[in-house]
């Protein structure tokens, strides 16, 4: 670019190289460069020079492969894949997966008998990540609405259960439908106004919404806590507890009535295994949605708004729907976080969430539910395992944003739209 | 009659006085509050102009712009810091220095967003450059966390002093800084309205703005154009963030965040695309916020600003100077 047309081709590369390398320098070096300490500095230009010589030398590899056939050819494989739209899938869906299915189900029910406490409430988190991706999926995913305040929802189902519980008695069992009601019905208030206008004033007025949430709960200290936060009871199954002695006159704990031994981890487990039967019953549900007019019409209008509502499809109300299930879906999320932390407080629902659980459906593919789930373990157990890593994590999230969006935008998962026949008929 | 009626008059004052001499103390606390919300809402105007340039040229909401913002801060703290380092101290050439170095820095990090994050997805899904720009926006903090660390960082106070007004224990003041704030961020609108309205570039923004493939079949050279649109943009963050951290003398790698949403709330205010409706959405929203947390609760003041962004966004989605959006086809 910097090259007049009488240059040398390989002299102009290397000149844009060199522009690039200090360009590289001269952002990095501010910051990474020159560390505050009070008024004074201390400087190390140690970490910007290393990033320009890496950006030097792949500007120049990439500028000189594209000046040779060869060269050419590795890079278009490389390229974003610019293939365009969804494809349909095969009739009759893959056959291995019918005895694939049920040995997962299997497996994910008889795992946590294997698993040892901490690792238990790591997969606890992890599958709560599952049902909020799948949650914002349904939003972002198939309807194409970007969703940035998704957090809030979680919050509303937390705190549901939680202050439920303190001023109201709720157990677990009863907020969990209120939560999911209270939350959708939430979605629908804020939802409503704004998905009338342009697609993008939604994502900064639920970017919006979730700080609001977040500051009234922080600040609203006589009724929420405030900061320190509100303690959320243990769940019950039929009145028995989990914990080592009934709480509530009458009740009955667990490990007594089956007359073992108390264990703490009887809890987790048993969250984990309400959770687990959620996260299936969601899988099944959105799959089931995909296949309905509702769920087609999601689809539809993510790939074209305009030929939708020419069509005579009502845009407000379809994706109404979409956010609305979403919402829910994140007040029941809420509902199992409260009960597994026994205790929630505003700094668990920070726009940082919002934007992990919008990174696990971005790299997983929008729209796919199976890139939906990995996205989410590896996520939420990876970090776990890297601890070294940890003050970097955010980092190599947007890193993976901006790549993924840049790489593959459609996700690493390439999406089928399920296979329709109308019965009788010959489509 | 005359003289008659003056009697009345100036006894009611009397009376008026005496009942109201609490109340005059407030309005030097409303007095007070109205000029601290005039500077932060020069602030806010001078950030808005950023998304609102970017939001009418390619229609997108650039999320990382806030946190280009909190960057300017700390390239601020950072110059000061290296110019006393080497022994200059007088306070023109320190801001004059200052002031140069971040916005040419933070212009090419704007550049360099562009570039990199934001122009490979011209032809993109819709959603791609948002969630680019949440992910630049991420990747800013946590580089700027790490680098330098979360805690709150300061610089030291280089203007001191005051205008006064009222007596000598009920009084408001204009400091120097805000003075110098608000004259500021007015001139460096001025000069881009300038250049908008009446240079040659100026006619290319607003016809690449007015039509992108137009301007193109014309010989607008519309990807330059679209970097110097953020170039622009990010001058203006760099401005807001050299009077921010002169004015308030702390930051962390945070403020960039809720700023930003503010000042995307002040462009929506103003109508998002135009220019000196960025700079009355930012004053409007100053003040407003500032009279609400000098007079009702100052633990809302955020809640109030967010609020008023759902609301404006619901009942006046085109703002106070935009035109309404028609949906070509």
């Amino acid at each position: 670019m910097l090259g007049t047309a009488h240059d040398n081709p390989k002299v102009a590369a290397l000149k844009e190289a060199l522009l690039s390398a200090a360009i590289t320098f001269l952002v990095m070096a501010p910051i990474s460069g020159i560390v505050l300490k009070g008024y004074a500095f201390e400087a190390d230009f140690t970490v910007p020079v290393y990033a320009a010589l890496i950006v030097f030398v792949l500007r120049l590899a990439i500028l000189l492969l594209e000046q040779n056939e060869t060269g050419r050819k590795i890079l278009v494989r490389l390229s974003p894949s610019k293939g365009g739209g969804v494809t349909v899938a095969k009739p009759g869906g893959v056959p291995w997966l019918r005895f694939i299915l049920p040995l997962l189900f299997i497996a994910g029910l008889v795992l946590p008998f294997f698993l040892g406490k901490y690792w238990l409430t790591v997969v606890i988190l992890a599958m709560i990540y599952v049902l909020l991706g799948l949650g914002l999926n349904i939003v972002v995913g198939l309807a194409g609405l970007l969703d940035l305040g998704f957090v809030a929802f979680y919050a509303v189902g937390a705190y549901m259960f939680a202050l439920g519980s303190q001023y109201w008695g709720l157990g677990f069992w009863t907020a969990l439908p209120l939560a999911a009601a209270t939350a959708a019905l939430f979605g629908g208030m804020l939802g409503f106004p704004v998905l009338r206008m342009h697609g993008d004033y939604l994502a900064i007025v639920t970017l919006g919404f979730g700080e609001i949430i977040r500051l009234v709960l922080n600040n609203w200290t006589s009724f929420t806590g405030g900061p320190n936060g509100v303690s959320a009871p243990n769940p019950t199954l039929f009145n028995l507890e989990f914990s080592r002695s009934a709480k509530i006159e009458g009740n009955i704990p667990f490990h007594e009535f089956f007359g073992i031994p108390y264990d703490s981890s009887l809890k987790y487990l048993f969250i984990y295994m309400v959770l687990f039967l959620v996260v299936c019953a969601m899988i099944y549900f959105v799959n089931r949605l995909r296949l309905m007019p509702m769920g087609r019409a999601w689809e539809a209008l993510r790939e074209d708004e305009i030929a939708c509502r020419s069509m005579g499809i009502n845009h407000v109300t379809v994706k109404l729907s979409a956010f609305m299930m979403g919402a829910m879906t994140g007040g029941i999320g809420g509902v199992f976080f409260a009960a597994y932390q026994g205790f929630v407080n505003p700094s668990s629902f920070t726009f940082f969430e919002s934007a992990l659980i919008l990174a696990i459906v971005v790299l997983g593919g929008m729209g796919s539910v199976v890139g939906v789930i990995i996205a989410a373990l590896v996520l939420t157990i990876l970090p776990e395992a890297l601890r070294d890593f940890a003050d970097y994590r955010v980092l190599i999230f947007g890193i993976l944003m901006v790549v993924m969006m840049i790489w593959k935008p459609r996700g690493l998962i390439r999406i089928h739209r399920p296979y329709f026949r109308v019965k009788g008929g010959k489509a | 009659m005359a003289g008659h009626a003056g009697i009345l008059i100036n006894s009611k004052s009397i009376l008026l006085q005496k009942t109201f001499r609490c109340s005059t103390m407030e309005s030097h606390i409303l007095g007070q509050q109205l000029v601290n919300g005039l500077a932060l809402g020069s602030i806010y105007g001078l950030i808005a102009v950023g998304y609102t340039m970017v939001y009418g040229i390619i229609g997108m909401i650039n999320f990382a712009h806030g946190d280009i913002y909190m960057v300017a801060a700390y390239i601020t703290a950072i110059c000061i810091a290296v110019l006393s380092f080497f022994g200059i101290n007088t306070v023109a050439i320190v801001l004059l220095i200052t002031l140069a170095v971040t916005i040419f820095i933070i212009a090419l990090y704007g550049w360099s967003i562009e570039r990199v994050a934001y122009k490979p997805l011209r032809n993109s899904t819709r959603l791609a450059p948002l969630i680019s720009a949440i992910g630049v926006s991420l990747i800013l903090q946590n580089y700027v966390q790490v680098s330098q660390g979360a805690r709150t960082q300061a610089v030291p106070t280089m203007i001191q002093g005051a205008f006064r007004f009222g007596s000598e224990t009920d009084f408001f003041q204009i400091t120097y800084i805000q003075t110098l704030l608000v004259v500021v961020s007015f001139l460096s609108m001025g000069i881009l309205t300038w250049i908008i309205q009446k240079t040659s570039l100026g006619r290319q923004c607003r016809a690449v703005q007015q039509d992108r493939k137009m301007a193109s079949l014309l010989g607008i050279n519309t990807d330059r154009i679209i970097s110097t649109v953020f170039i622009m943009g990010s001058s203006m963050a760099a401005v807001a963030g050299v009077l921010v951290t002169l004015n308030y003398g702390s930051f962390d790698f945070y403020i960039g965040f809720v700023t930003g949403i503010k000042a995307f709330t002040a462009a929506v205010l103003g109508g998002i695309g135009s220019l000196p409706g960025a700079m009355l959405g930012g004053i409007i929203l100053g003040m407003s916020e500032s009279l609400f947390s000098g007079l009702v609760n100052t633990d809302y003041k955020d809640v109030f600003a967010f609020s008023l962004l759902v609301l404006v966004l619901i009942f006046r989605p085109s703002g106070l100077l935009g035109k309404p959006a028609v949906e070509k086809v």
